[in-house]
């Protein structure tokens, strides 16, 4: 199978790779660490409180995403896994640790270098789309790019190419409202990946999509995967989760499992082996 | 494999061969290939209990081949393995006693029991999810079989998580 590339990625090759950014701190005369992750977390911790009563979400949790790489996230609820996205993405701030994004330290940002980060280097899809309902289905996919700072022609073509790699040209003109579920989250992927960002953050993105759907969403985001894209996935579909190169298990705030997803070996039935009718 | 095989002469005589070929068209490529020497050895267990019955027929260039048919007993049987409801699924109970017991023995950790179960599932997992995007979309039985492992598939891994939310 030919790889196949995510419309409007540069011309020479696929993505570009990111800077590896020199991390301080090795023994004085050692070559510096090179840290190649495009994600890293450590320590990472957040507790919520309410009426004086303190909840841990994540109680220390470390990782690493490397660029191009599809991680989804699993567990039971209750065990942090939104929480962990949305501190990655930096829609609430950590209550300790450290996150690092292409090399940058990014956990301390403020609200507005959180803003400006997600525009050029996170791209955010959630359970229930979010879509801006008093825009058009174009005009929702372009806002990324404008606010980005590409001129409106640049934005456009963009957006042309997004909405008809995933099937959707002709509803560029409609309010989001007008359009089924499915059709939506297409839009959301779309606006999430208008401005090419480093990572992808989905939220249990087929999470409210019927199995048909479902089925579409996750083609794109294969699609994209292949196309160079880097997923951080929460679900709790294992169909979904299992189109990933890595799994995480989050129980109780912290890393129960990562582990590398490893195809069964193809028996002299071919994968059918994996199934067996009786009768 | 004896039903099937009954269900299959219930619409003509056929000699093993060409029950082997009808299975694997019908069920598609999802099905894995029925063992020829199974389908014969079935055969053979079925007209002893006379339900189906089988005569040679003479071939001019090849060894004569044997060619079965339903009895009307063999339809008897067909009728009520068709009235039945089938049993349910049963639970993947070999990993289950496993958990319960091999902590107790000092044996094994459950966290990493469970760990290594999960990981095993993903992989057949994603076995399933590749043959479902591979799958020929005129082959209803083929996608429909992987859909049906997928799910139970699903089933299984909720249930792990269940597990984890208990036992550990």
């Amino acid at each position: 199978m030919t790889r196949q590339r995510w419309p409007g990625k540069r011309d020479t090759g696929g993505r570009v790779a990111p800077p590896r950014a020199v991390v301080s701190g090795g023994l004085p005369g050692s070559p510096p660490r090179t840290d190649t992750a495009l994600l890293r977390t450590s320590g990472l911790v957040k507790v919520y409180r309410a009426d004086g009563v303190a909840v841990q979400a994540l109680r220390g949790v470390d990782f690493e995403l490397a660029a191009g790489e599809f991680v989804a996230v699993m567990g039971p609820s209750g065990s942090g896994k939104s929480t962990l996205l949305h501190v990655l993405g930096g829609l609430e701030p950590a209550t300790s640790g450290e996150i690092w994004l292409r090399g940058q330290r990014v956990d301390r940002l403020s609200t507005a270098g959180w803003a400006v980060l997600r525009r050029r280097q996170v791209g955010f899809v959630f359970q229930f789309f979010n879509l801006l309902s008093n825009m058009t289905v174009a005009d929702n996919v372009e806002l990324p790019a404008l606010l980005a700072g590409a001129t409106p022609r640049q934005a456009r073509k963009r957006r042309e190419e997004l909405l008809a790699e995933l099937g959707i040209a002709d509803k560029a003109g409609m309010a989001p409202s007008r359009l089924s579920g499915g059709e939506q989250q297409r839009v959301a992927l779309a606006r999430a990946l208008a401005n090419e960002p480093s990572l992808l953050l989905a939220d249990e993105p087929t999470g409210n999509l019927d199995s048909s759907n479902t089925r579409d969403v996750l083609r794109l985001l294969r699609r994209a995967h292949a196309g160079g894209q880097a997923i951080l996935m929460v679900t709790h579909d294992a169909r979904v989760a299992s189109l990933a190169d890595r799994v995480i298990n989050l129980f109780d705030g912290m890393v129960a499992d990562d582990a590398k997803i490893l195809p069964r070996p193809r028996g002299a039935n071919g994968v059918a082996d994996v199934l067996e009718l009786r009768g | 494999m004896r039903q099937p095989l009954l269900a299959l002469l219930a619409k003509e005589p056929a000699h093993g061969y060409e029950l082997k070929l009808a299975l694997e068209q019908i069920f598609g490529q999802a099905y894995p290939s029925p063992n020829i020497g199974q389908i014969y050895v079935t055969l053979k267990r079925l007209e002893q209990d006379g339900l189906v019955r089988s005569q040679d027929v003479e071939q001019t260039t090849r060894p004569n081949k044997r060619v079965y048919e339903l009895t009307p007993a063999g339809r008897e049987a067909l009728r009520s393995w068709a009235d039945e409801p089938s049993e349910g699924p049963r639970v993947r109970d070999e990993f289950f006693i496993k958990l319960v017991l091999a902590p107790m023995s000092g044996l094994a950790d459950r966290m990493e029991l469970m760990n290594k179960q999960r990981r095993h599932y993903f992989g057949i997992m994603r076995s399933l999810t590749q043959m479902q995007a591979d799958s020929d979309p005129a082959d209803t039985p083929g996608r429909l079989l992987i859909e049906g492992a997928i799910l139970h598939l699903q089933a299984d891994l909720d249930w792990l998580e269940r597990c984890q939310e208990e036992l550990v």
